[in-house]
């Protein structure tokens, strides 16, 4: 039994490797970079520390950051599992940020109808909006990666022309729709947490990204369409030689997908700016993609690193305000990030096979 | 009627033209070149430096260039020597560009433009204008026209074929992608050579539409730069929009189109066989 469970802890531990070298280069060269600007890089790191760790109120902070990150990692994760690269969540969320915002402005309804009915609109744009590259994939071949690519040019240049002609609130000056209704605005946790101030920002779209987090662990590990999903993801062929029809699985989870990355626009419209604002997202949907690496593909993992991002994204902006470290350090430094951990990925699997 | 829309549509034809071109050479040899966006990126960033620095917009045109051999070995290194996902790869080096253009030396100045020739009728273009069909052609003659040409397009369609020939695969790998960095590049310094000025975004999402083009144009010279030319020709339409359809929808023909080509519903688009496929 212990050394059923000691395997265990060194698997998990191999699994986690490269993530953890992945974080500490990271961190190491931030402060290289530094050097080389002629900046002091402990004071880099003390800052770090502290504006991670200090209060609740910064803790708040990074689950408030985390979260539409958590949607988009899960996304990623999930078509990955089956083989296939959602790259279009950054579309996914925009055309379900706006379809929820539609809903919250239009309908005066009270909190437990409208807000459940705001999350279903945005589901379900979310998943038709994964769904066509699963098709376009399932029955041409198209790749889904470009498809989906195109699609967030579609959603893009769709929800700007909605926000800047048609739904563009009047009194404001940049393209934003109006407010949506205060029913269909997701209560912050500073109401049920006393200890969290009153001007944080983390709201009821963290806890829904925990529930998604642990029905996608349950889905991957326990149903039979986990089963199949990963089965398909290992080989397709494989899969057909079982009876499984990979065109419906590619189908179903790039649905799935949209769906769940649809939630991060949720979470900033319902959540935080209470309308749908142009370009909203700072890139949640690439982002997604470095947590679903981080996390090793992994619910779990991926709800740990979507919290780190959140971090990283909390701490970029005290640095750029207090020690005058430009935002792009934190921006280059990820992209260095997500490719030592593919290289290491890569090479490992080269090695095993 | 149409000639008005010639000089806008040439300018926005060349930066394409020139990633697309990039994108053939490394999707040709296999590997996937998600990496044009951020090669275009810090080609434009890269012009305004060297520019800023020296005075010269020769050396800004190296130095651009550099900087996007630079992205391309490192695309290389990790999809080709450490068998990296060429997409995973490719995102990264985009973010990787976007931080580094937003971090490194801020750019603020006006820089000289390259020189510009006169075509009678059409009004004055940059010299890059005149130079994309001359590497369009290059290219085509390159890729098959030459034993060269053919290895490299052999390291694309099989990860078998060049070993019997006992050539390295990896090393033509290595070729086609610093040739896609160069292009690409060079294309980004059209951009801001153009505008004497870099900005936050010059390229938008140029690169993945020039990616559009390379399967629009089935992975080869002519018809790829031909797709460019279409889609060039789509964003002049959405600048010159005099008949009321929103401009944003004009803009997104290509990516319209580019999804029904790729569904094979109009013509076809078959990609080289390896395209992806990791050396072992």
């Amino acid at each position: 039994m212990s050394t059923n469970h000691s395997i265990q802890i060194r698997h998990l531990l191999h699994t986690f490797l490269p993530s953890v070298i992945a974080i500490i280069g990271f961190f190491v060269l931030c402060g290289v970079t530094l050097i080389i600007r002629g900046q002091n890089p402990w004071e880099f790191y003390q800052l770090i520390l502290i504006s991670g760790f200090s209060s609740i109120d910064d803790i708040g902070s990074i689950l408030f950051n985390s979260t539409p990150l958590i949607f988009t990692g899960l996304a990623v994760a999930i078509g990955y599992k089956a083989g296939l690269f959602n790259i279009g969540c950054e579309g996914q969320l925009y055309v379900a940020g706006f379809a929820a915002t539609w809903i919250g402005i239009h309908l005066d309804l009270p909190s437990f109808l409208i807000i459940p009915l705001c999350l279903t609109a945005a589901i379900f744009f979310g998943g038709i909006w994964g769904a066509i590259p699963g098709i376009l994939k399932a029955r041409y071949g198209a790749h889904e990666v470009i498809n989906t690519i195109m699609m967030n040019f579609i959603a893009f240049a769709i929800m700007s022309y909605l926000v800047t002609s048609v739904y563009q609130d009047p009194g404001q000056m940049e393209p934003q729709t109006a407010e949506i209704h205060d029913s269909a605005k997701l209560p912050k946790l500073a109401g049920l947490i006393p200890i969290l101030p009153q001007s944080n920002y983390l709201n009821a779209s963290f806890l829904i990204s925990c529930v998604v987090v642990f029905m996608s662990y349950i889905l991957l590990k326990y149903t039979r369409w986990g089963y199949e999903l990963r089965l398909v993801g290992n080989s397709s062929d494989v899969a057909a030689y079982g009876g499984i029809n990979p065109g419906t699985v590619t189908i179903w989870v790039m649905t799935l997908s949209g769906a769940i990355a649809g939630l991060a626009g949720v979470a900033d419209v319902l959540g935080y700016h209470y309308r749908f604002v142009h370009s909203f997202s700072p890139g949640w949907g690439f982002t997604g993609i470095a947590v679903a690496l981080m996390g090793r593909n992994h619910p779990f993992g991926v709800f740990a690193a979507a919290i780190l991002f959140g971090f990283l994204s909390k701490i970029a902006l005290d640095v750029e305000l207090l020690l005058d470290i430009p935002h792009g350090l934190f921006i280059a430094g990820q992209g260095l990030l997500i490719l030592g951990l593919v290289c290491m990925e890569g090479y490992t699997k080269i090695k095993n096979q | 009627m149409i000639l008005q829309f010639i000089p806008s549509t040439l300018r926005m034809t060349t930066p394409l033209g020139f990633a697309a071109l990039g994108g053939i050479y490394s999707e040709r040899s296999g590997i996937i070149n998600i990496a044009l966006e951020g090669m275009m990126l810090i080609g434009a960033y890269g012009y305004v430096i060297g520019a800023q620095i020296s005075g010269s917009e020769w050396i800004g045109l190296l130095f651009g260039i550099s900087l996007g051999i630079i992205l391309a070995l490192i695309h290389a290194v990790a999809t080709i020597t450490f068998h990296a996902e060429h997409i995973v790869s490719g995102l990264a080096i985009n973010i990787f560009a976007l931080g580094v253009t937003e971090y490194l030396i801020p750019t603020t100045e006006r820089v000289p433009g390259l020189p510009e020739l006169k075509l009678p009728l059409l009004g004055v273009y940059s010299i890059l204008v005149f130079l994309l069909p001359l590497i369009m052609i290059l290219s085509h003659l390159f890729l098959y026209k030459t034993p060269w040409g053919l290895r490299l397009r052999a390291a694309g369609e099989s990860t078998e074929a060049l070993k019997t020939l006992s050539l390295n695969r990896a090393s033509w790998q290595y070729f086609a992608v610093i040739i896609s960095g160069v292009l690409a590049s060079l294309g980004g310094c059209f951009l801001s050579s153009n505008v004497h000025i870099f900005t936050k975004g010059i390229t938008a999402g140029r690169g993945y539409v020039a990616l559009a083009a390379v399967i629009f144009g089935n992975w080869r010279p002519l018809n790829g730069v031909a797709a460019c030319l279409l889609f060039g020709f789509a964003a002049t339409l959405g600048l010159e929009n005099r008949w009321g359809i929103p401009d944003q929808l004009l803009k997104s023909i290509p990516h319209i189109l580019t999804m029904v080509v790729l569904a094979g519903l109009v013509g076809t688009s078959k990609p080289p066989i390896a395209l992806g496929k990791i050396n072992t």
